[in-house]
């Protein structure tokens, strides 16, 4: 018999009777102050925000806070003119490993933790919103929904190869429980928000 | 350049022959350190408290969780074969271990066959649990953990001591002394923020380029065969995105039915473990990226068999959140190195006595049994409970201790008869009233540090005979 | 009604004056108390060491002594978990079972059968609560703070009825004391740094009593508290409600 007919033999002989699933539609919450909580909640654990009426005004932020000489890259056909538009043929990952500074975007943002959902499809490659320096997400105002359940409802059955939530700057506080911006993904994470 | 200082092979053995009593005892011959180590874990604990209290249905998502993990034990083998299927309908590998042994067996078949020889790892208690570390090293594999708390054990040559915060018990000087060691920064450094950008840079190197990742995995959804890696620091994706072969080790009770339940699951986890709302980064992998091949390993190493005790099967709900320990006073008064098991604390008390009872009989007794464990859990495990039921179970196998068979059976004799009792405890009274050293002496465990309780004239049962005994009911 | 009362091992031999205070509470209160005198002990030290296998000649002899009361109240909220959770008899499981039904801690038999509302004590001092894990969380007396939930005290009910008790807030309101059965000997270190710690919080916050419903706490920490020379004290809390 092979491991898998053994484990599985062993655990059929052994798992107790069924329990119904729960029902959880009851946990989806009505929160009214959708972008508001999102600010709060992401400016609280090291994200900042910055309030845009349309993405020409991020030319604005690219050349106070980074040189000439830094690399820009962004996943967002309509920027291409201020930053590098990353191909959607794929690329090695090391490729980007000196990129400065990421723009993506994304069509899911999660007020009660300040997580934003990219997928694949969206970063086009996934070693992107984790091998840049600084990382910047677009997010339209109305693409805030409440909570988790809510995300998962807008996620749906998308048949995504990856796909992940992005709260804030990579972290730790493993040092004597220090937190520290910058562990090993990106050292800082703005989001764009078009009110 | 890759660094060399990762070589150790078996690391600092817990001395097997202590228990958690000795260790312990070890552990608070330096009060100061042991005031340290409990407040910042009791801080986590108020952290955990402050994030639950926003959410006006915390309890209700905690019975969700708890329901949802029921579902799962009762249809497991359902759950398992379906995941599978998914899994491999996405191109995902799926390997089947039956034991610690043969899960390392599979991981280093899988590097050799491709030639690789070194790897990056992102934190996983089953490879702690399968000591896949000294496995893969004895075989020529060097790995290097990239989770900086589980970078400095294993600079420190030591084992994690808590399933989320693995280097809790260290402080930053001695952190600092352990990098001027191996990464050659400056001595008398301990700053968090320069020691993180160093371990960055180091680190960062070591993504670029190691071929190979191994994660763990958080949940595993049987619907889509998709699983999930939660991580603060972005490490298991860093390494598993620019490896070509990422593995990732799960157990086999990490599987949950449905993709909507990881609202539920993402909700408590981290909420629970460290007061976050979410860590941050919750990364689904569902299909490799092309050029890149994803391997699971399935592994049982012992949980088929909690499976089977009815009594006990509820631990495998754990969603590895740490909150038991950080709420334990016990635990945070002998650190996790105290438990001598990969997982320490509560949760690791009632889930190593399965996997080798003998070694590991002491710890459901490093307890107060206080439960206070049993109400952070996320997912609603009866841990107090369960430390109860294993101490009479490690007792019916004859794990007790003889001296502590003998004592229990003269105390049963005693309690159970109203004479003898009467007797030995106006025998006792007496003894500690005219003849205190026999009691009071160092070879009394409660004299070390307190004083006895004074001795009174007359017990309950003698007061209320001389002055209630008109109304005394003998029978 | 025809109350018993069980007086446990430890309180029997050491604490006698917490029993007395017990009896002569209930009696004030216009209770048929009665003290059935063949007791011994619950068997609780037995069964939280692995033994439960030994505690058949306590659950008899329990309930050879109880099984004829209306309810049984007892100064110790650990005792009376235990009884409710582990009293069993192959011979009398019937009055096994009605007698787990019955038990009653003495603070929630003031509280939930004679439902007292005020109290003729006079304790004029200030009074930390010490929460006794068993009794807070085994027969919450108390809502834990773990738990997201509505607050409630038992006891603080009570002693709220007492003139002049001034209750002190702690840092940590509910952590284990640390005695835990033969915890309190197998793991000493363990055991006594938790005590220490404890009354370290009741002396940081002003505090010139412990109370609390269960002696052995009381007892572990004024073993700490003598040893140290702090002046300190412990007292159950049946002493101070019954008005001494």
């Amino acid at each position: 018999m092979s491991s898998r007919d053994e484990l599985l033999k062993a655990v059929a002989e052994n798992q107790p009777m069924n329990f119904p699933l729960p029902e959880i539609e009851f946990l989806d919450s009505e929160c009214i102050y959708l972008a508001e909580t999102f600010i709060n909640v992401l400016t609280s654990i090291g994200g900042a925000v910055v309030l845009i009426e349309n993405l020409m005004e991020i030319e604005t932020y690219i050349l106070e806070k980074f040189k000439k000489s830094d690399r820009i890259v962004t996943t967002i056909p309509a920027i291409k003119w201020m930053a590098e538009l990353i191909p959607a043929t794929s690329i090695p990952p090391h490729a980007l490993s000196n990129v400065d500074f990421a723009i993506i975007d994304t069509h899911c943002a999660v007020a009660e933790n300040g997580a934003v959902w990219v997928t694949e499809k969206g970063i086009v490659n996934r070693a992107l919103p984790f091998i840049c320096q600084h990382l910047a997400v677009v997010v339209n105002a109305r693409d805030i929904v409440s909570n988790m359940h809510s995300a998962y409802n807008l996620i749906g059955t998308d048949d995504y190869g990856y796909g992940t939530f992005i709260s804030g700057p990579s972290k730790t506080a493993d040092i004597e429980q220090s937190l520290v911006l910058g562990a090993h993904g990106p050292r800082s994470m703005t989001i764009f928000l078009i009110m | 350049m890759e660094s060399s200082p990762l070589n150790y092979k078996n690391k600092i053995m817990i001395a097997p022959d202590k228990d958690h009593a000795a260790l312990a005892n070890e552990f608070n011959k330096d009060e100061q350190r042991v005031d340290w180590h409990d407040e910042t874990l009791w801080w986590v604990r108020q952290k955990r408290d402050n994030a639950v209290k926003k959410l006006p249905e915390w309890e209700e998502l905690r019975e969700a969780g708890s329901q949802i993990k029921n579902n799962v034990l009762g249809n497991l083998n359902y759950y398992l074969q379906q995941f599978e299927t998914n899994a491999k309908a996405n191109g995902v590998h799926v390997h089947w271990a039956l034991d610690a042994k043969e899960h390392n067996e599979i991981v280093l078949d899988l590097l050799l066959s491709k030639g690789i020889n070194k790897i990056v790892k992102s934190k996983s208690m089953l490879t702690e649990e399968c000591n896949l570390n000294d496995y893969l090293l004895d075989n020529g594999v060097n790995v290097i953990d990239s989770d900086l708390g589980e970078f400095i054990v294993q600079l420190a040559n030591e084992h994690p001591s808590h399933i989320v915060l693995p280097c809790i018990h260290k402080k930053k000087e001695e952190i600092g002394e352990l990098f001027h060691q191996h990464l050659g920064t400056p001595s008398g450094n301990s700053d968090p923020i320069f020691l993180t950008e160093t371990a960055r840079q180091h680190l960062r190197e070591t993504f670029l380029a190691r071929k190979a990742a191994l994660t763990g995995v958080n949940f595993a959804v049987a619907e889509t065969g998709e699983f999930v890696v939660c991580t603060n620091e972005g490490n298991a994706d860093m390494g598993a995105h620019l490896a070509d072969i990422h593995i990732a080790s799960m157990g086999i009770e990490k599987i949950i039915p449905e993709r909507k339940h990881l609202g539920v699951f993402l909700r408590l986890l981290t909420r629970s473990a460290t007061g976050q709302p979410i860590t941050t980064y919750s990364s689904h992998f569902k299909k490799p990226r092309s050029g890149a091949s994803i391997h699971i390993i399935i592994v049982d190493n012992g949980r088929s068999k909690q499976l089977g005790r009815e009594d006990f099967r509820n631990s495998l709900k754990c969603i590895r959140c740490g909150a038991c320990m950080n709420t334990c006073p016990v635990y945070r008064r002998s650190g996790g190195h105290s438990y001598h098991s990969a997982i320490a604390g509560p949760i690791g008390s009632i889930l190593a006595p399965n996997l080798d009872m003998e070694k590991h009989a002491d710890l459901p007794f490093a307890s107060t049994l206080c439960g206070s464990c049993t109400n952070v859990c996320p997912v609603k495990i009866d841990i107090h409970d369960q430390l109860y039921k294993w101490r009479q179970v490690i007792v019916k196998n004859g794990h007790a201790p003889l001296a502590k068979n003998a004592a229990l059976s003269v105390m049963t004799k005693i309690l159970s008869s109203p004479v003898l009792y009467k007797v030995a405890g106006k025998l006792g009274r007496l003894t500690m009233k005219w003849v205190p050293l026999v009691v009071n002496n160092r070879f009394n465990p409660w004299y070390k540090q307190r004083e006895l309780p004074e001795v009174p004239k007359n017990s309950f049962g003698e007061w209320y005979k001389k002055n209630r005994n008109h109304e005394s009911k003998d029978k | 009604m025809k109350v018993g009362l069980f007086v446990p091992c430890y309180v029997d031999q050491f604490y006698p004056g917490a029993a007395i205070a017990t009896l002569q509470l209930l009696e004030k209160l216009g209770v048929d108390v009665q003290y059935p005198s063949r007791q011994t002990c619950c068997g609780q030290p037995m069964a939280n060491s692995g033994f439960e296998h030994l505690t058949n000649g306590c659950n008899e002899l329990f309930i050879e002594n109880f099984s004829g009361c209306d309810y049984i109240v007892c100064p110790s909220g650990s005792c009376v978990l235990h009884i409710k959770h582990h009293l069993h008899s192959e011979k009398n499981e019937v009055k096994a079972a009605g007698i787990r039904s019955k038990v009653y801690e003495l603070v929630e038999f003031l509280t939930d059968v004679l439902k007292i509302t005020n109290l003729e004590a006079k304790f004029p001092y200030k009074v930390g609560l010490h929460q006794s894990c068993h009794g807070q969380r085994g027969l919450h007396l108390s809502q834990m703070t773990e738990l997201m939930a509505p607050a409630f005290s038992k006891p603080r009910y009570l002693l709220d009825m007492v003139s002049g008790l001034e209750i002190m807030p702690l840092d940590r309101p509910d952590e284990c004391c640390g005695f835990g059965g033969t915890f309190c000997v197998a793991e000493e270190a363990v055991s006594v740094k938790m005590g220490k710690d404890r009354v370290a919080d009741h002396i940081k916050n002003g505090v010139e009593y412990i109370t609390a419903a269960d002696l052995s706490c009381l007892m572990h920490m004024e073993g700490i508290l003598r040893r140290q020379g702090s002046p300190l004290k412990v007292i159950h809390i049946a002493e101070i409600l019954n008005g001494e």
